[in-house]
């Protein structure tokens, strides 16, 4: 399972962890099973994230590959100017 | 991500050729937002609330539309109701509903035959105004019994107890405080505040607008993203999203500020209700400065632990941001990237997203990143000074690398920031040597870059010459880079390309030119689209030599048999393959789309130098220095180019632009003569070092460049007027009031 990180403020949405382990073979994938455990962040995630894996930030990629051993973090919602 | 194959070894990248778009510029030939012109148009005007929070009791538009030549009045009844979310807040920025909300928020608009009539007719629209109580100040507008600007307005986010104007509350960070405090030998807070700084775009914005009953238009515009456009107007105005064909002109700066909406449904809407006659308005300098725009402004309070031999133990950052009279202050990004520079274990950000009745804010080059630098680079300074330390040698001990865990979480893959600071240590600026009243500051910045939803193509003509189509405007030179990469791909003089700014008719959806995207994105869009026409023009060659397509190699804009059993054949050029297309199976192009996600950051480092007047305060920049990685410069002028832009700006938010609002919340200076940008006079040539550490995630290597430069200005000409006069001052602007004031031992 990857190890998805949340930045603190997520944290009180999700019994106050700081990682969870999320089963998915994609980032979409990650993102619904993290709202099927912890519903509270739904909000969250609607608002809009930016999600990193192993590193690389994959915005707007749903489809991205997560392997089981992935780092993933979840990000503020990036723009530019 | 890293792309097998990258390229090392340039024929065409790295060359400084002139800019396609060059001739046109110059001889005025080239069509910016208010060249468009057509036959029959009507010219719009808009009412403004010269109140900063007022109730629209009544609008009464019976005299304007009784003057000959007024066409149409359109008001908030014009629009759609029910709207929700992003999309509501676009449409009441861009026609107030209930309340006008800032000084300068749009309440009405007309359409008539001629500008001059069409602004005496708004003057005769009556607006019935009841004032309300109006707060400007970020930090008073979260003060216990300030004015609500609109009840219900916050998210999930923001803790229960804080007041209805924080609308937004993030939270980040890692390790333990108490811990990375108790290593430090020195420990250092202060507070900060920068004010709202405008965009300064030279062009104001200006659009045509056409759409007839059947809510089906076109739209003429200066943006910087024509999709954008597209999807927010036809969102605000209730029509699907392809009714509205989008054609960008050519555009005069936007730095993030024409990334949205503000006249441009209005146009679109006066037009239906004039029976779709088009309509063009264009904003004046003043409507551009009260009603656009701006970046927010910031009140910060930075605590840092360091060693004494200069390590960063312990990091906190609180930022308050007021972005207007709607969510979005930056502070998102702030609290992600205030410390980003660093190698810190443990760091914690806390942000506040509040409203005020201030103009809606929009995105301005690096949003959110040069207020948070000013506060803690400032810090950093202060830090060394102290200590006894030097301030590259301190950043360099502190540095980002390949492999550190970024303080918004990830690892970052291989990035520059150690080779701008040794970039800038070696400069002979660093060594030059100091006057009375003079001084040096150092400061480092950091912008994530972006990649985005691109859509672009490559079509071979019948003479070989090859046209490149993106949906990306070019606002720093983007044509000539794309050329030179497809010229760089095909192996084909850059005269060779020619690179069009399609209409949203022509493309897939691309994302504007934003987020330092453009280079990278749509080029990345072009070398690929140019390696999908190559694989077709190596086939046509190789049916014509009736050899398989893998035995032909395409070298330096030619098919060539290649491989043991591939036969000996002249070498094919691409005008010949090009020549003969038709009759061999028709048009020649490559397509590629993506939301490519192999962007990487850019860090830089600037270095200057101040005299300080002693008896007025006022600062002169004596030498600026940038230092910035570009992973590779595919047009180095250009990116040079985005350097000294970036800087200049930079400079101007440190030490001149500030909005500034009276009692009766209405903005004192709207206009260029009390709005100080610099101007060429104010600086000297800014150097540049261009550093290249490449982006395993771009085949030529590409960063963007657009956004870092203008992080690291603010608190470095800060560190300079502190050097300079042993004071520090840590609220921007540096004007030379205040500069003076801080001089004299007052407080500012």
């Amino acid at each position: 399972m990857a190890e998805l990180h949340l930045w603190s403020g997520l944290r009180a949405l999700a019994d106050g962890k700081e990682m969870v382990e999320i089963e998915g073979a994609t980032v979409g994938q990650v993102l619904d099973g993290l709202v099927t455990a912890y519903p509270g962040l739904e909000p969250a995630l609607k608002r809009g994230v930016s999600v990193a894996v192993d590193g690389q930030i994959v915005p707007n990629s749903r489809n991205h590959p997560v392997k089981p051993d992935s780092e993933v973090f979840l990000l503020q919602k990036l723009a530019g100017g | 991500m890293a792309l097998d194959g990258q390229k090392t070894a340039y024929k065409y990248i790295g060359t400084t050729p002139n800019r396609p778009d060059g001739l046109d510029k110059v001889t005025g030939r080239a069509r910016y937002g208010a060249d468009i012109n057509v036959p029959g148009m009507l010219h719009g005007a808009v009412v403004r609330s010269p109140h900063a929070h007022a109730k629209i009791v009544k609008i009464d538009a019976t005299k304007a539309l009784a003057m000959e030549g007024v066409k149409a009045v359109i008001t908030r009844a014009d629009f759609p109701e029910g709207l929700e979310g992003e999309d509501w807040d676009l449409q009441e920025n861009c026609m107030a509903g209930e309340k006008a909300l800032y000084d300068g928020h749009a309440v009405a608009a007309v359409a008539a035959t001629t500008p001059l009539l069409a602004r005496d007719a708004a003057k005769l629209i009556d607006v019935t105004y009841e004032i309300l109580p109006h707060v400007t100040d970020v930090d008073e507008a979260m003060k216990e019994g300030a004015p609500v600007i609109r009840e219900g307005a916050a998210d999930f986010s923001v803790p229960e107890g804080l007041h209805p104007n924080v609308v937004r509350y993030f939270d980040s960070g890692r390790g333990d405080l108490d811990k990375g405090f108790a290593e430090a030998d020195l420990i250092l807070e202060r507070s900060f505040t920068t004010e709202a700084a405008h965009q300064g775009y030279i062009e104001p914005h200006a659009c045509l607008g056409q759409m007839g009953a059947d809510g089906r238009g076109e739209l003429w515009v200066c943006t910087q993203g024509h999709w954008f456009m597209r999807r927010m107007s036809t969102a605000v105005l209730g029509i699907e999203t392809t009714n509205i064909r989008v054609t960008p002109s050519e555009i005069g700066g936007g730095f993030g500020g024409k990334t949205t909406i503000f006249i441009e449904p209005l146009s679109l809407a006066l037009s239906r209700k004039a029976g779709g006659k088009p309509v063009k308005m264009v904003m004046s300098r003043n409507e551009v400065l009260r009603a656009t725009g701006p970046t927010a402004s910031a009140s910060m309070d930075v605590k840092m632990g360091m060693t004494k031999d200069g390590r960063i133990t312990a990091a906190h950052g609180t930022f308050r941001m007021q972005g207007g009279a709607f969510a979005g202050a930056p502070v998102d990004v702030t609290t992600m990237l205030a410390f980003a520079n660093y190698d810190i274990e443990h760091v914690h950000h806390i942000g506040y997203d509040v409203m005020t009745n201030r103009p809606r804010q929009a995105a301005y080059r690096a949003p959110g990143a040069p207020m948070a630098a000013f506060a803690t680079e400032s810090v950093i300074d202060e830090m060394c000074r102290e200590l006894g330390l030097d301030p590259i040698d301190t950043r360099l001990k502190n540095a980002a690398k390949e492999g550190t865990r970024a303080t918004f979480g990830p690892k970052y893959g291989p990035i520059g920031f150690v080779e701008t600071l040794e970039a800038a240590k070696a400069h002979p600026n660093y060594a030059e040597p100091l006057g009375p009243n003079q001084g040096r500051g150092v400061a480092s910045g950091y912008w994530m870059n972006w990649g985005g939803e691109t859509s672009a193509s490559v079509a071979i003509s019948e003479d070989g010459s090859v046209t490149v189509s993106v949906g990306t405007p070019d606002i720093g030179g983007s044509r000539a880079s794309m050329a030179l990469m497809a010229a760089e791909a095909f192996g084909i003089p850059y005269e060779n390309v020619r690179v069009n700014i399609s209409d949203t008719g022509a493309l897939g959806v691309n994302e504007p030119t934003h987020g330092s995207r453009a280079t990278y994105a749509s080029g990345l869009a072009t070398i690929r689209s140019a390696e999908e026409c190559i694989k077709k023009l190596c086939k046509r060659a190789a049916d014509k030599w009736g050899i398989d397509a893998e035995a032909v190699v395409w070298e330096d804009g030619r098919a060539k048999p290649s491989g043991p059993n591939a036969g000996e054949f002249p070498p094919m050029t691409i005008a010949e393959i090009a020549g003969a297309m038709g009759g061999t199976g028709g048009p020649i192009s490559g397509h590629y789309e993506d939301s490519p996600s192999g962007f990487s950051g850019s860090f830089g480092t600037h270095v200057v130098d101040v005299e300080v007047d002693p008896e007025t305060g006022r600062t002169t920049i004596l030498r600026y220095l940038v230092v910035q990685d570009a992973g590779k410069a595919i047009h180095p002028a250009y990116v040079e180019g985005q350097f000294q832009g970036g800087a200049a700006q930079g400079i101007g938010w440190a030490l001149n632009e500030e909005y500034v609002y009276g009692e009766d919340g209405r903005l004192q200076n709207p206009v260029f003569l009390d709005y100080r940008v610099p101007v060429a006079s104010d600086l000297p040539m800014i150097d540049t070092v261009i550093v290249e550490v490449p982006n395993p995630g771009h085949p030529y290597g590409v960063r963007g460049v657009g956004e870092t430069g203008i992080t690291p200005p603010l608190p470095a000409v800060a560190n300079a007027v502190r050097d300079a006069t042993g004071k520090r001052i840590c609220k921007l602007p540096l004007r030379p009031s205040r500069v003076l004031a801080a001089i004299q031992g007052k407080t500012v």
